[in-house]
């Protein structure tokens, strides 16, 4: 069976159709859930992807955190189904506190749209399953505030648990530790910046998004065979 | 219970110490060009203004708390501060 996908979309949310599309050319099958909805059931993975939820009022995520249906996706994480934040989603998901850690405004005060070296610094999270440690990948960053940062226990935490599981190559935005995207403890919570649906089709400059896209599927694919998620 | 009165608050936000401050840098390399030379320290944050319908002040203080720690500030990065007058008086 190939696995579904809910693409949780609150408003302002601009990259459901990129994700939609990415994830449906490696298999899955991919639907919006709307976040005043309050039971995502029915899903292998889900992903959070980029925009500006709510505006981005007050600070990326934080009215976000509220909306009913993250009670539904942290009640899937819990029951360990794999969760992907990307970019705001990630905001959303630190907010939430489901990912430890927050993004401050980029070092420079720069809007960041170009293309990044990432490096794959665990293969054992949701998004990275079977991609070997060391893999560079090209994938495009679009953001103002990806400047991850936490404080120094944190820190020592995700690095002794190898929680790390991308690095950017050459630091754009001045994020503690190069980090581009970390995990939660149980790794089936990743947050990552760089967006892979962006890359996701040669005609885009780059395919290394699908690198992580088809790991995710992967896992879905694996956690649903489990059948717990709520 | 007495009837509720109207309280004004004030929630300041900042950056907890050792959190970088981009906005802050800035706004401090800024300065030099309006020929101030001696400034230094610049943390850039927010402020909220509203009013709360309370018992008293304490209440009005306990309510007020909850805003700022559950929603205004994020406690990762961010600090606050919460000030609370009867409202109608100077604030």
């Amino acid at each position: 069976m190939a696995p579904r996908v809910g693409v949780v979309i609150f408003p302002g949310t601009n990259c459901e159709h990129d994700a939609i599309l990415a994830v449906q050319r490696l298999g899955a099958s991919a639907d919006l859930v709307w976040h005043g909805d309050t039971s995502v059931s029915g899903y292998d993975a889900l992903i959070l992807p980029g925009g500006f939820a709510h505006g981005d009022y007050l600070r990326p995520g934080a009215i976000a955190r509220f909306s009913p249906v993250m009670e539904a996706v942290a009640g899937f994480a819990a029951a360990g189904g794999p969760v992907v934040g990307i970019c705001n989603g990630f905001q959303v998901l630190t907010e939430a506190g489901l990912l430890p850690g927050a993004l401050q405004k980029n070092r420079g005060l720069r809007f960041l749209c170009t293309t990044v070296r990432l490096r794959v610094e665990t293969s054992d999270s949701v998004l990275t399953s079977g991609v070997a440690v060391g893999t560079e990948l090209a994938i495009p960053i679009n953001h103002f505030e990806g400047n991850y940062t936490c404080d120094v226990e944190t820190l020592a935490r995700l690095r002794d648990e190898e929680r790390v599981v991308l690095r950017y190559v050459d630091n754009p935005n001045g994020s503690v530790d190069s980090i581009a995207g970390v995990c939660n403890e149980a790794r089936n919570v990743v947050g990552l910046m760089p967006h892979p649906e962006r890359a996701s089709d040669p005609l885009l400059g780059s395919v290394d998004g699908s690198v992580l896209l088809r790991a995710l599927l992967g896992s879905a694919t694996l956690s649903s065979s489990g059948e717990s998620a709520a | 219970m007495a009837d509720p009165a109207l309280f004004s608050v004030l929630v300041e936000v900042r950056l907890r110490e050792g959190i970088a401050d981009p906005q802050g840098a800035t706004i401090e390399r800024a300065l030099p060009a309006l020929g101030l030379t001696g400034v230094t320290g610049v943390r850039a944050g927010k402020s909220f203004r509203f009013d709360i319908a309370a018992a008293d002040d304490a209440d009005a203080l306990a309510q007020a708390t909850v805003v700022a720690d559950r929603l205004l500030a994020n406690p990762v990065i961010e600090e606050s501060s919460v000030t609370v007058h009867p409202a109608g008086g100077s604030a």
